[in-house]
């Protein structure tokens, strides 16, 4: 049980590398073609929130963060297929290529955080 | 109780040689006069008597029987206890040691040991274990005979696999003849160590007083002989209870606690080692449970320092200072990769141990591992583990084929080695050193700014971050005298990757067994050590696990037991939940319902609430991150003040 979060966490740091590296090549592609209000019901719904936090903050002993999304959706979709590391498959059977563009939709529209380490003193102590 | 059993106990009581009883001569006489008959007329079959005929046969007892007695046995085990300068006896009350619970609160004044009034055996022990973690000495848990024993034995796993000193006591009434129809039987056993043994140094069950004067104190001993570990005595009712008189006060003596000592490791394999260590490109120190005191955390600090070497704090306990430019815990498989030797230093437990720091396991239906180390890694362990390991509970975790294990307590055999290591430092190595020195120190910098970025991400985010709630209580700690007392791998180690802790008290390391509910008992135990030391204690206990023994809190109340307690409260059992999904995303059958057996909704528990109830000063719940700061002032305030204070704190899952 409690080997668990350690394994977590080094999936975590492969899929946070994978997401920077594969955004910048394909962001313009992806806007969103999902139901956002949709997504965020299976957000919660489906679990994501149990690794990657209720708004997609993420934690380094569960998951990265989502937010900002820098995956692009057929990136998004490949890694719920088939996870990269500790991350549990979302099937087709449970979790539709609909419901992964919805998931999709929803964290892309999610403003990614403004508050930087360096404006927050007590983070500096 | 019976006339032919009121008489049979007159005849096992004379416990010790020449013990003098008024009309004991009178009994046992009756007592054979009365037996013979009995057997040979016994009927084929008999009807055990009503509660009402036993009631009206006891109800005057015959004159010669005496109903007073100046001092018992159970007198002159709290001799021996305060010569063990045993601070605290927690316990939870039961009938099996009333006798001891009596001479310790009235003959023994409540003084070496007090009394502290517990509400579940579990929490007895959880208490001694945390106390224990403070102090480095034991304190006592009295344990009620089989149900008591029952209770306490996943906290009795707990200090086991925590390697933690705890000195337990189990009232039990071993002779049959004595026993009441009830109780006595029902919670009475012919060995109630059995259910522990797989997890205690070392038991016994005195036969007299004698014996319980030499086992007290060869108890003691073995405890806290590292590896240390939980001991237990099984104090029989009738050597509690039974008549001491004068004469045989006098002739009991209780023996000297010997000053002991660590085992050391071999002078041969520590040369070796440091020649390894100097020789070395990027050597790494990992240590586990090894700082017992903070000469422990002083000397790993003065072979880091010496070789320039990464450390990674595995915490078990606080082993070096998490804000040093070489502690690299916060990102323990970067320096692992890198290493071409390997210092471990007591790795222990089901989370690392030797093996699960220098490889890793996946969680699929194939399961597979690989190591993360460099071909041709070399490895060194010293630990004194092997000294006293047990085969049922496999908590000693996977065999990890190492070069060299040098049997030995690491914090003992240190010396020797920055001895060895400051023999073969050449000049040419010391400018290796020194040059490797600023880089790990750079790696250091970086990953605490990953980690105070990673923070900020998620600031202002509701229900609140783990990393906010850390940060929050830190602000408000850090310029006091303060110790962290709970574990922090739920909370995602923030305290450890943004707190700076430096010394033995600033973090007592985790349950041990991974046994659920031990969180509050071992808060308000080291609580209660720290309040002599005038420290600010602060624990951040996750809600389930605080389900599993709420009544600390009473007791921390009662015992104006200084301590703040945030509730990290995800609403859960996370770690199950996570699990549960597993299994379901491995079936295809979506993830949706994997709440069901593992949350705790519908209705939220009211963690305030209850620690009202316990009259505890409590607030919450708090989800909303800007009410967390004026919340936990608030709740520091009445912990100066002496009392206990928690907050709920409604957290993200990690």
């Amino acid at each position: 049980m409690l080997n668990v979060a350690s394994r977590l966490f080094a999936a975590a740091a492969v899929l946070f590398l994978a997401s920077g590296h594969l955004a910048s090549a394909q962001d313009a592609q992806d806007k969103p073609q999902g139901n956002a209000a949709r997504g965020k019901q299976l957000y919660v719904a489906e679990g994501c929130w149990s690794c990657h936090g209720y708004s997609g903050g993420g934690s380094a002993m569960t998951g990265p963060a989502l937010v900002p999304m820098k995956l692009p959706l057929d990136a998004f979709r490949g890694q719920l297929r088939q996870p990269a590391a500790a991350m549990p498959p979302y099937t087709h059977d449970a979790f539709t290529d609909k419901d992964a563009a919805d998931v999709f939709a929803y964290l892309r529209g999610i403003a990614a955080p403004s508050r930087e380490a360096k404006d927050i003193p007590m983070l500096n102590e | 109780m019976d006339k032919k059993n009121r008489h049979n106990s007159v005849a096992r009581r004379t416990f010790l040689k020449g013990t003098t009883l008024a009309g004991a001569l009178a009994a046992t006489a009756s007592l054979k006069a009365h037996a013979a008959p009995v057997s040979a007329a016994a009927p084929k079959k008999m009807t055990p008597p009503s509660r009402m005929q036993l009631a009206a046969e006891t109800r005057v007892p015959p004159a010669e029987d005496p109903l007073t007695e100046s001092k018992s046995g159970s007198d002159f085990m709290v001799d021996v206890l305060k010569s063990l300068n045993i601070e605290y006896a927690f316990a939870c009350p039961g009938s099996a040691f009333r006798g001891i619970h009596e001479s310790i609160i009235n003959y023994g004044g409540n003084s070496q040991p007090e009394l502290i009034t517990c509400l579940h055996e579990e929490a007895s022990v959880h208490m001694a274990q945390g106390y224990a973690k403070i102090e480095g000495r034991p304190a006592l848990a009295l344990i009620h005979a089989v149900v008591g024993v029952q209770h306490a034995s996943m906290a009795v796993y707990n200090a086991w696999c925590d390697r933690v000193p705890v000195y337990i006591m189990i009232g039990n009434l071993l002779d049959a003849a004595m026993r009441r129809p009830g109780a006595d039987w029902v919670h009475a056993a012919q060995d109630n160590a059995a259910m522990l043994r797989d997890c205690l140094k070392w038991d016994d069950q005195p036969v007299s007083l004698p014996h319980f004067a030499e086992s007290a104190v060869r108890a003691y001993q073995l405890a806290t002989t590292p590896p240390a570990g939980p001991v237990a005595l099984a104090i029989d009712a009738g050597l509690q209870e039974n008549p001491l008189g004068a004469d045989d006060a006098a002739a009991l003596s209780i023996p000297k606690l010997p000053r002991t000592t660590a085992v050391q490791g071999d002078s041969g394999a520590v040369e070796e080692t440091a020649k390894l260590l100097v020789a070395a490109d990027y050597p790494v120190l990992v240590a586990d449970r090894m700082a017992r005191t903070q000469a422990g955390i002083d000397r790993l600090k003065e072979l880091a320092e010496l070789i320039q070497a990464p450390v990674v704090d595995e915490a078990g306990r606080l082993n070096f200072p998490s804000r040093h430019p070489l502690n690299l815990s916060s990102r323990p498989s970067t320096p692992i990769r890198q290493a071409d030797v390997i210092l471990g230093l007591e790795l222990s437990g089901p989370d690392w141990g030797f093996w699960g720091t220098v490889n890793r396991m996946n969680d699929n239906i194939v399961r597979r591992s690989h190591p993360i180390t460099k071909p041709g890694v070399k490895t060194v362990h010293i630990s004194a583990l092997d000294l006293d390991l047990r085969s049922n509970y496999q908590e000693f975790g996977r065999f990890a084929p190492v070069d060299l294990a040098i049997t030995g307590d690491s914090e003992e055999t240190l010396p020797s080695l920055i001895e060895a290591v400051r023999r073969n430092l050449t000049d040419d190595r010391r400018a290796a050193i020194d040059g490797r020195g600023k880089k790990v120190a750079d790696q250091q910098a970086k990953m605490l700014q990953a980690d105070r970025d990673e923070a900020a991400a998620n600031w202002d985010s509701s229900p609140i971050s783990t990393a906010r709630l850390c940060t929050e209580l830190w602000d408000q700690i850090r310029g006091e005298d303060w110790s962290f007392v709970s574990e922090m791998l739920g909370i995602s180690n923030w305290p450890q990757r943004l707190w700076a802790m430096e010394k033995q008290y600033h973090y007592i390391g985790n349950w041990g067994g991974g046994g659920i509910g031990y969180g509050s008992g071992a808060a308000v135990g080291a609580a209660l050590a720290n309040r002599a030391h005038g420290r600010l204690t602060v624990a951040i206990n996750p809600d389930g696990d605080l389900m599993f023994s709420p009544g600390t809190l009473w007791t921390a109340a009662h015992h104006r037991i200084p301590l703040l307690m945030l509730v990290f409260n995800n609403r859960g059992y996370h770690q199950e939940y996570m699990h549960i999904e597993r299994m379901a995303a491995r079936h295809g059958r979506g993830l949706d319902r994997a709440w069901i057996g593992t949350e705790m909704r519908d209705p939220h528990i009211d963690y305030a609430k209850i620690a009202q109830g316990f009259g505890v000063y409590a607030q919450g719940p708090v989800s909303d991150p800007k009410d967390l700061g004026p919340a936990i002032k608030r709740a520091i305030d009445v912990v100066k003040r002496g009392e206990p204070a928690l907050i709920d704190v409604v957290s993200q899952p990690r």
